[in-house]
């Protein structure tokens, strides 16, 4: 797997992503907001946490426009697989890629802290080496968690088995306690309908060692790297 | 053209919950106001326009809410003119 990591002034977690990705025998590069033309070489473009632009006007809302955005979604349309993390899954909502929002955590404070998330879905180019149910010891790290979106999207997630992820207590039940920041229906993490752009506010790729606590967050860059082994040789020409 | 004063008011929409205005609205009733009903948080921005009129300078930063001022998931927004708002305060 060849993957770029999009990096805005602000973000600070890219290294993380690139390291998750070489973790998994996957190659990755950074590619700066102000390219264009630079994606269509890779495999999976996946959207870093951080704080794009002090998070000012809304959180990605700034990034959101950024020249490397157009990119993004022209890769997403053309069904390449679109990874965003925490500040990540702000910019895809604010892009349009994926539906609803993130807006500020129920609590008003900053939630920094490991969280349990069920995976709801294990047939996904993401989850697919998780087992389905299987709980999930990740780190948050989010001011701006707490996903809304209006009834008749929120409808259509549930309808459609559009959530990934949710988070819940040590027996996998979504109740309000496990949940950090008010979100619907506990939703950590979404896919579009295609199945191609994943977003999530937990952060995986400081789940890739024992060493730092857990190692839970392996499978999901497993699954996206083995999805193009199985899918035969994936090299797009560079334009 | 003329400079226009504006006042892009941005305000969470019914129904969202709104974390700020709830801690709000407890802290005031702390305080002894029992009878706020309700209290939401928004923004306001303020903005300089150059524009051929009025109507053209509402309607340019009204494109500007659509584009990137306001998300129309969790915000709705209304633009006015700053010179009017403040003729109409007392």
């Amino acid at each position: 797997m060849r993957a770029a990591v999009v990096t805005f002034p602000g973000s600070n977690c890219d290294y993380d992503l690139y390291k998750a990705v070489e973790h998994v025998g996957g190659a990755a590069r950074f590619v700066w907001h102000r390219e264009r033309g630079g994606l269509a070489s890779y495999d999976a473009v996946l959207l870093p946490g951080g704080f794009s632009y002090g998070d000012y006007l809304r959180a990605g809302a700034i990034a959101r426009m950024s020249p490397v955005m157009e990119d993004v979604v022209a890769f997403a349309e053309a069904g390449g697989p679109v990874l965003g993390v925490c500040n990540g899954f702000q910019i895809l909502c604010e892009a349009g890629l994926l539906p609803g929002a993130l807006v500020r955590n129920a609590s008003l404070r900053f939630a920094g802290k490991d969280v349990l998330l069920r995976v709801d879905r294990t047939d996904t180019l993401f989850t697919h080496d998780y087992d389905e149910g299987q709980l999930l010891r990740i780190p948050i790290a989010h001011g701006d968690g707490n996903y809304e979106a209006d009834t008749a999207t929120l409808e259509r997630l549930e309808a459609e088995g559009l959530v990934v992820f949710r988070y819940v207590d040590a027996v996998g039940e979504t109740t309000d306690e496990a949940n950090p920041n008010g979100s619907w229906h506990n939703i950590a993490g979404i896919i579009n309908e295609a199945g191609n752009v994943m977003g999530m506010m937990p952060h995986p790729e400081r789940a890739m060692e024992a060493l730092l606590g857990s190692t839970d967050g392996v499978a999901l860059f497993t699954s996206l790297a083995s999805s193009f082994a199985a899918a035969g040789p994936t090299v797009r020409e560079a334009t | 053209m003329t400079r226009y004063p504006l006042e892009i008011r941005i305000k969470p929409r019914p129904g969202l919950l709104d974390p700020q205005g709830k801690a709000i609205h407890g802290a005031l009733h702390s305080l002894g106001w029992p009878d706020v009903e309700d209290v939401r948080v928004g923004k306001v921005i303020y903005m300089d326009l150059e524009a051929e009129s009025a109507e053209s300078a509402v309607a340019a930063a009204e494109a500007m809410c659509r584009k990137l001022l306001a998300n129309p998931v969790t915000e709705d927004f209304a633009v006015a003119l700053a010179d009017a708002l403040e003729g109409a305060r007392p």
